[in-house]
């Protein structure tokens, strides 16, 4: 079997996702075996055009974003939104909740036309996605686990539990029971429940695991602990889950 | 030559989006430009509104490489304006997770952005064919640093465990005597570094320039998380709360990042070579001896050198981070409850993170919300001193006869020196205080 060629684009983000397959020291030697990468400004001079798998972090937030995504698009066979802000918009939606003209004036002041910016928008908006690997950061062993039905051209699916399932396994005692309003209960789990396993509320970035979460999620929180659903959901636009702008 | 046209789209090798624009007709400069094409991102703005203990967890997603740093700043900066003092043990933690920060970036610039360059390849891919002892050396040294700072904040890339007011984590005794022991070992692979880095002929570009940092007032560590501002122009330490006097911003056209300027230069710069220059004094005995081997000496004035002293850092880190769980493993760690603000107010607070003096400041409200922000940005604070740089350089490379390929090349290299962060230098830039 050919090599797969894979590549690395990162548009308005930290780069964290991209980062994180770099953090992957144990398996990368191994990786590089099977794959070719052919493209990753972040980490090398040679820039390819023919690829078979484009990862892609960072939101659309610029209409150079835009466009590079529509581009990528048109060379990537597979193209894979990597990260909160690629399947999310991620932190950047958090702007999309003040009026443009407001959080322009605030950074860049009387030269707010300088620079070109729009609400931000998870890459799905733009062009058709493929395959999403969630999570800020994305989460490492998920990418290998992408990667490894990629390679055996083995089907590759989300976890469908919520966050709460894996930190339920941990026997971590539920933040609720302190008082804290925690996002696990409807956001996507494979995570391994780490910011919980750290002392720290889930924040969601993961996205919403399913309709059926969010309903069950309305009673029982309401029933147990006096939470109504839409403070759990106004949480939810940390990282552009959920992005409904007249939630309190 | 006497006419030249360089054109760089999108240098690689460096986080986020540069170009360098360098003109020359008959022998003079016309056009010569860093221009930062980075998407502006509107942290400050978007703090505005959000609690006060969400500040790090937001903070930190400027930056994948450098969260870590964010992170310091902004809870420094945040129980400076809540007036919280932080617990000996929360000081303690943040140090050991700063000695990861600066040991994991340090090792994936120099190892897997510059090293490329020294040996005439186009990444650290090639790398693990013809070199692959180094290759293996640096993701066991990458490792090693993001390990440190998984078991103080739960992981590198936008820690978990670090609040405001404290940590809601501690690390394990036996991840300690683990990373202790790990930590031990390492200092062989930091010895082949040095020896491989010593191997490099490192471009000589002399340049008058003035270098700021963070310097400990109290206890006389190498400061990373926290100290005064000082230069090699101006020793004279300026509290953090009044950075103002010491660095002054400004929006320049082809920067979606601002430029920087001192009360005493058109340009400054920032990073390891500012700390090298301002702290050596402080610096570990086995970083110094290591300094020594490799020739540099403060106040050294070559930009290429951050490479040399972010390899000097590295060996004091390791070595400060040894001595540092000894201390832990000592004294014992328990989780403490988080300290409360006993006041809503104004603060600033700075981190010396790997790529030089990070700054926050945040107002907060009567109900704990954020009402201004202001972040000054190690890269920002370099780009004027680069170009600079770049104008001197030029007229040495027209001078030695080098090709436009072999040109380019020495310049991308020069702004690779500096390690710059353009995704962090992008997400902030001005703020006017009403």
């Amino acid at each position: 079997m050919m090599k797969p060629k894979i590549a690395i684009f990162s548009l308005t983000g930290c780069e964290g996702c991209s980062l994180a397959i770099l953090e992957l020291e144990d398996q990368l030697l191994d990786i590089l075996q099977v794959v070719e990468i052919v493209n990753f400004r972040e980490g090398m001079t040679e820039r390819g055009w023919d690829i078979d798998i484009g990862f892609v972090d960072g939101a659309i937030s610029t209409p150079e974003d835009k466009r590079e995504v529509e581009e990528l698009r048109k060379h990537s066979r597979v193209l894979v939104a990597i990260g909160a802000c690629a399947c999310l918009g991620g932190i950047n939606t958090l702007k999309n909740h003040q009026p443009a003209s407001e959080y322009r004036a605030y950074v860049y002041g009387d030269k707010a036309e300088w620079f070109p910016t729009m609400d931000a928008q998870p890459i799905s908006a733009v062009v058709k996605v493929d395959y999403e690997l969630p999570g800020c950061p994305m989460v490492k062993e998920e990418f290998l686990r992408f990667v490894k039905c990629m390679l055996t051209e083995r089907p590759f699916r989300a976890t469908a539990n919520a966050v709460c399932v894996e930190c339920k396994k941990k026997g971590v005692l539920c933040l609720y029971e302190k008082g804290i309003i925690c996002l696990g209960p409807v956001t996507r789990g494979g995570c391994d429940a780490i910011c919980p396993a750290y002392g720290s509320k889930c924040e969601g970035c993961r996205g919403v695991v399913s309709d059926e979460a969010l309903a069950a999620a309305g009673v029982n929180l309401r029933e147990q602990y006096d939470v109504p659903l839409d403070r759990v959901l106004a949480d939810m636009r940390f990282h552009g889950a959920y992005q409904e702008k007249s939630l309190p | 030559m006497k006419n030249v046209t360089i054109s760089v789209k999108h240098i690689t090798r460096v986080e986020g989006h540069g170009n360098i624009s360098v003109r020359v007709e008959d022998g003079e400069i016309t056009e010569l430009q860093l221009a930062i094409v980075e998407s502006p991102r509107f942290f400050e703005s978007f703090l505005r509104g959000r609690h006060y203990s969400e500040a790090p967890h937001i903070a930190c997603r400027i930056c994948g490489i450098c969260s870590v740093g964010h992170t310091t700043a902004s809870v420094n900066a945040m129980e400076a304006a809540l007036a919280i003092e932080p617990s000996e043990q929360t000081v303690k933690l943040r140090k050991l997770i700063m000695f990861g920060e600066e040991m994991q970036s340090h090792v994936l610039h120099v190892l897997f952005l510059a090293v490329p360059d020294f040996l005439g390849v186009g990444s650290v891919l090639p790398l693990a064919r013809t070199h692959p002892d180094v290759v293996k050396i640096a993701l066991r040294l990458k490792r090693l640093s993001n390990d440190i700072c998984g078991a103080v904040g739960g992981r590198h890339i936008h820690p978990i465990a670090c609040h405001v007011g404290g940590l809601t984590h501690v690390p394990r005794d036996e991840e300690l005597i683990d990373l202790k022991r790990r930590c031990e070992a390492a200092r062989s692979d930091i010895a082949v570094v040095a020896e491989t880095y010593a191997q490099f002929k490192i471009p000589g570009l002399e340049r008058d320039t003035e270098y700021v940092c963070l310097k400990a007032s109290d206890n006389g560590e190498y400061a990373f998380c926290s100290g005064d501002i000082v230069s090699t122009k101006d020793p004279k330490p300026t509290n953090v709360a009044d950075y103002r006097k010491r660095i002054i911003e400004e929006v320049v056209r082809h920067s979606a990042a601002k430029h920087a300027r001192s009360p005493h230069s058109p340009s400054y710069a920032v990073g390891a070579l500012a700390r090298f220059n301002n702290n050596y004094d402080q610096l570990h005995l086995a970083a110094k001896e290591v300094a020594e081997g490799l020739g540099l000496r403060p106040v050294n004035c070559n930009p290429f050198h951050n490479n040399t002293a972010q390899v000097i850092e590295l060996v004091h880190c390791l070595e400060s981070a040894i001595e540092l769980i000894d201390e832990l493993l000592t004294r014992g760690l328990a989780v403490e409850p988080l300290r409360q603000p006993t006041r809503f107010g104004q603060g600033a607070g700075a981190a010396d993170v790997p790529r030089g003096t990070l700054i926050h400041d945040y107002s907060v409200d009567a109900k704990g919300y954020i009402s201004e922000a202001n972040l000054i940005i190690p890269t920002n604070q370099n780009l004027a001193n680069i170009e600079a740089d770049m104008r001197a350089y030029v007229p040495k490379l027209l001078e030695s006869g080098l090709s436009r390929e072999e040109m380019t090349l020495q310049l991308e290299m020069l702004v690779r020196a500096y390690d710059p962060c353009i995704s962090c230098a992008t997400h902030f830039l001005d703020v006017k205080w009403e």
